[in-house]
């Protein structure tokens, strides 16, 4: 009881905490340049990825951002490598600028002498973005986790789970029984199992990770970016086609008992199918979380598209219930993405007898 | 807003680069030091239950055979000690009616023997009876007849003739 208090306290500040970050922005802006409060703006900002880690904007207009390091590379200047404040509210810096407006809006650009964008050479951006810096935190947090529980069973040996272990035995085990082997079999399982595991476990800790609006590295939009979610269902799609056994090539290119004048449009057909299952993966995952996202910024900026204060406890009551759903969703979607990946897998290991 | 939401929906290499790099050095880790000895030791401790519950459902089985076996000994006991004890009252009751027997067999022995032994004692009185009474007789007949009866052979054949009239035997 005193735990839920507590937490509950807790999200209750954090997200308190958010709103009168943002509505500190609200404040500069109106002061600033009179401009209106533009919702979608606002909100697509949040969701994007960034090169600096935008924290809160003080009354008089200084804001606090962790600066992460911009990473460029070109073919005419070689590996840049420097701090995102350098390039902050549109500093120039080696030829370089961050753009704040218009078609390349948070894209890195090169500029001339003459501080003309040259647009045909934009220079390959390797920086350490927000995503990739929530990304690497929750990795880190997730090796931290993992690593211990491994030490932990090392040490206890043949025991009854205990600490760490009682926490996430349960979700290893119902990974392993509920979805690796009724997909893959008892006997093909143990292969796949690995990849089952961290798959879950780092959507899962990313999405948990983006739920909690701040401070850094908590509250990037990690799993809701496509690179991000392209690469995963990549990895699923690669470890597919290289664990397809001899009847899942056979059942593409020549299935048996289609007739051979139906083979040309079966073909594209099943190739088509072998890139849209990955796909869709990428798409959920993607747009699942991203629309989490958009919907508590959305409940939260009610508050300045109404200019009221009034309107506060109303956005932070349906806030707090979005949350809930959004904790729900992020169990969800690590869920569905492993077992998805699980079910491709075993369609490409199809047992022969079954042909 | 929508060339936002163009960049939002158009993965960025530098992303995909580093996503690449973070997730497969995680999953190279985490199967190498993580999954691999968290998996042998779920997979160990199963099979130790497993295994624990078969040998206790084994043990329980052995347990019901033992008592089963136990069962049987304990009736059998008692079917033997019902057979001892019937053989024991029969070799009493056989005990018994063979000392009966012999004792009533002894007693008509006995019993034979004692009136065998009374009638021969009866018949050594009589034939010493006999001679008293021969005597007596004798004695009378002298003592009544005085002196006209000498004693000549005569006399006895008489008293002989008249002795052997009394039927002794009869009485």
């Amino acid at each position: 009881m005193k735990t839920r208090n507590f937490i509950g306290f807790f999200v209750f500040l954090l997200l308190t905490g958010m709103t009168i970050s943002t509505f500190g922005q609200e404040v500069d802006k109106k002061e600033g340049s009179e401009e209106k409060f533009n919702a979608s703006t606002f909100i697509l900002e949040h969701i994007a990825d960034s090169h600096e880690w935008h924290i809160l904007t003080k009354k008089n207009g200084e804001s606090v951002a962790l600066y992460l390091p911009v990473i460029l590379y070109s073919k005419e200047k070689g590996l840049d490598v420097f701090s995102s404040k350098k390039l902050a509210h549109g500093n120039e810096y080696k030829g370089y600028r961050l753009e704040e407006e218009g078609e390349l809006k948070g894209k890195i650009v090169t500029v001339n002498e003459a501080g003309i964008v040259d647009e045909e050479k934009l220079p390959l951006d390797f920086s350490i973005t927000k995503t990739v810096f929530g990304m690497m935190s929750a990795a880190i947090i997730g090796l931290l986790l993992f690593l211990s529980l491994a030490r932990s069973y090392r040490k206890t040996g043949i025991s009854y789970p205990q600490g760490i272990q009682s926490f996430l035995e349960p979700v290893i085990l119902f990974i392993r029984d509920d979805i690796a082997i009724p997909n893959l079999g008892e006997k093909n399982y143990a292969r796949f199992m690995p990849y089952l595991l961290t798959a879950f476990f780092f959507i899962i800790i990313n999405n948990l990770m983006g739920l909690i609006p701040s401070p850094p590295p908590f509250g990037a939009n990690v799993t809701g970016n496509i690179a991000v979610t392209l690469v995963l269902a990549l990895c699923t799609f690669f470890i597919t086609q290289f664990s397809g056994n001899k009847a899942y090539w056979r059942d593409i290119f020549a299935a048996p008992g289609v007739p051979v004048w139906l083979l040309p449009i079966m073909i594209p057909v099943e190739i088509i199918g072998m890139f849209s299952k990955p796909f869709a993966l990428m798409i959920r995952l993607f747009a699942n979380i991203t629309a989490g996202h958009i919907i508590v910024l959305s409940l939260v900026c009610l508050i300045f598209i109404f200019d009221s204060l009034a309107i506060a406890p109303v956005s932070i009551f349906f806030v707090i219930f979005m949350d809930c759903l959004e904790l729900l969703v992020a169990f969800l979607q690590a869920y569905i993405f492993t077992l998805l990946s699980a079910l491709f897998i075993s369609l490409a290991i199809p047992e022969e007898h079954h042909q | 807003m929508i060339l936002l939401a163009n960049s939002l929906t158009s993965p960025a290499i530098g992303t995909i680069f580093w996503t690449v790099l973070i997730f497969l050095l995680f999953l190279f880790i985490l199967s190498r030091f993580a999954w691999k000895p968290i998996l042998s030791a779920v997979k160990a401790r199963d099979e130790m239950i497993k295994g624990s519950l078969q040998s206790a459902e084994k043990a329980k089985q052995e347990m019901l055979k033992l008592q089963k076996d136990n069962e049987a000994v304990l009736r059998k006991a008692r079917e033997e000690r019902e057979v001892i004890l019937k053989e024991a009252r029969e070799v009493r009751d056989k005990l018994i009616s063979e000392a009966k027997d012999k004792a009533t067999e002894e007693a008509g022995k006995l019993i034979e023997k004692a009136r065998a032994g009374i009638e021969s004692e009866k018949r050594k009185a009589l034939s010493e009876i006999h001679d008293q009474v021969a005597n007596l007789s004798v004695d009378i007949a002298s003592k009544l007849l005085g002196e006209h009866l000498k004693k000549t052979g005569e006399q006895e054949k008489l008293i002989d003739n008249y002795l052997k009239e009394i039927d002794f035997n009869k009485n």
